[in-house]
């Protein structure tokens, strides 16, 4: 018995297969549960429950997921423009580093969505808000490790320029920046994750658009199926924007044998 | 009256932070002549500012005393055009070829780009690393990286080679073997090298001569004329003579 079980263990492990089919027993467990369970369906709906919401015009899936995934990009896509320029602005010279670097830090000890009710002050209900709570929670972790990425340059490297003396935009191009690619990646995947949260968390607190806000539009019915399937969909999104970042990773960085 | 040395260096001294609590002599009154296509091994104990003369000479550190000339002799030299420098670490870029890590010094200087590439191949299969030109740097082992920084230091076709120890962190039998291939590689390139360690058999086996530097304070003891003929082989190290130079190496760093 228990040899067999090994046997098709290890058939399994080591490709997609296994990892697939995790996903899919956990699926039926859940149809299962929901099925025979004694849940009623506004705590817990089933999985073809769920899925049948797509196809209740009222949600507006498409409009609402447009909305959302526009603050989630917009804001994630800005933050990274403005983070890598600050931390590259920053990283020109030591001073304005460690002038700058402490202050970053103090800022990022803000909780970002407890900015909201400020940010909804400063900019009106709508998308931009939205767009700048995700920006608020984007931008640190990018400008950080941008910054980190820049100034680990090895002492002995700038010696190996300098004796042929490189000019400091030759070094910058050729070595500090495409070093500091690894540092910057890993600020923007832990962004990725974070843009999500921000632009629904600003879509809870004030919006008329988005999954965020169509999730507290079907709370008070009750309508959990609805709920499910915008927190599947803003998941999806997520899932898009993390594995774009990672692709770009893999093409600018892992690609040639590097990392 | 006799033609200038290559390197001239007279009563050189360095303070690091001068009139500060923390002042620090790093080197005082070192003076060494090196004649051109020389191999000179600088030996001594950490601390003793063998890197810091090694920067000063790069150009690198300004020394805070004494003189310094180089490029007496045929041809000019230029600091910042005729130096190569390979450190302990092989420093290499890991997201660049071996071939365009070789080529790093020659784009920074903005030399012709065939002539470097054609260059870089040559260099490439001077140090035994023909046909791994388009590899990465993790893909070689430590002593083939350290054979892709040696053919970097050459690229530019610098007449002064500085090694900081560059078989530093490397096992003792590829360290044996790197010794007899920087032994080639020097008599084919003809360049003049200085070779910092602190490995005396090491010193002994590669150098026309040895400068022996001490520590506190950071000075120039001696320097020995090494009278083995080349092409030197691992052998030699069994040798009475061999062995004679480096008890005197040993007796001037006070370890006898």
């Amino acid at each position: 018995m228990k040899s067999s079980f090994n046997a098709v263990a290890e058939r399994l492990g080591g490709g997609l297969a296994g990892p697939i089919l995790v996903h899919l027993v956990v699926i039926a467990i859940w149809q299962a549960a929901a099925d025979f369970g004694d849940l009623p369906s506004y705590m817990l709906p089933s999985p073809t429950e769920t899925l049948a919401t797509l196809f209740e015009p009222r949600n507006r899936w498409v409009e609402n997921a447009t909305v959302t995934a526009i603050e989630i990009f917009g804001g994630f896509l800005l933050a990274v423009v403005i983070g890598v320029g600050i931390a590259l602005f920053f990283s020109w010279s030591r001073l304005l580093l460690t002038l700058f670097m402490p202050l970053l830090i103090s800022l990022n000890m803000i909780p970002k969505v407890a900015l909201g009710p400020l940010i909804i002050v400063w900019f009106g209900y709508g998308i931009t808000t939205n767009m700048a709570i995700a920006f608020a929670i984007c931008f640190f972790p990018i400008v950080i490790t941008t910054a980190r990425g820049l100034s680990e340059i090895e002492p002995e490297l700038l010696y190996l320029a300098r004796v042929v003396n490189a000019s400091k935009w030759k070094i910058f191009v050729k070595i500090q920046f495409p070093g500091a690619l690894p540092f910057i990646f890993s600020g923007m995947k832990v962004s990725a994750v974070l843009a999500v949260a921000g632009a629904v968390v600003g879509e809870f607190i004030g919006s008329g658009r988005g999954l965020g806000y169509l999730m507290l539009q079907v709370q008070v019915n009750l309508d959990t199926a609805t709920m499910f399937m915008s927190v599947l969909l803003i998941t999806l999104i997520g899932v898009v924007l993390y594995g774009a970042v990672a692709f770009l990773e893999w093409v600018l960085v892992k690609r040639g044998g590097a990392a | 009256m006799m033609a200038k040395p290559f390197i001239h260096i007279s009563g050189l001294s360095k303070v690091y932070n001068p009139g500060r609590a923390d002042e620090y002599l790093a080197l005082s009154d070192v003076s060494l002549d090196i004649e051109e296509k020389e191999l000179v091994s600088i030996v001594g104990p950490s601390g003793c500012g063998k890197s810091t003369l090694l920067m000063i000479i790069a150009g690198l550190l300004d020394p805070s005393g004494g003189t310094m000339e180089i490029g007496g002799g045929s041809g000019t030299f230029d600091p910042h055009r005729h130096v190569g420098i390979v450190f302990q670490q092989a420093l290499l870029l890991k997201w660049r070829t071996v071939l365009d890590n070789v080529l790093l010094p020659a784009e920074f200087l903005g030399l012709p780009k065939r002539g470097s590439r054609d260059r870089a191949r040559d260099l490439l299969a001077l140090v035994g690393l023909e046909g791994q030109e388009d590899k990465y740097p993790k893909q070689l082992s430590g002593g083939q990286q350290q054979r892709v920084a040696i053919a970097r230091s050459l690229v530019h076709d610098p007449r002064l080679v500085l090694m900081d120890e560059p078989f530093g962190a490397l096992d003792a039998l590829t360290r044996e073997k790197m010794n007899l291939e920087l032994l080639r590689i020097w008599e084919r390139s003809g360049k003049t090298i200085l070779f910092v360690t602190h490995g005396i058999s090491e010193a002994v086996l590669l150098g026309t001569r040895i400068a022996v530097m001490t520590s506190g304070p950071a000075r120039m003891a001696a320097r020995i004329d090494v009278d083995l003929p080349y092409p030197r082989t691992l052998e030699m190290k069994t040798h009475e003579d061999f062995g004679a130079y480096a008890r005197q190496v040993y007796g001037l760093l006070g370890m006898e």
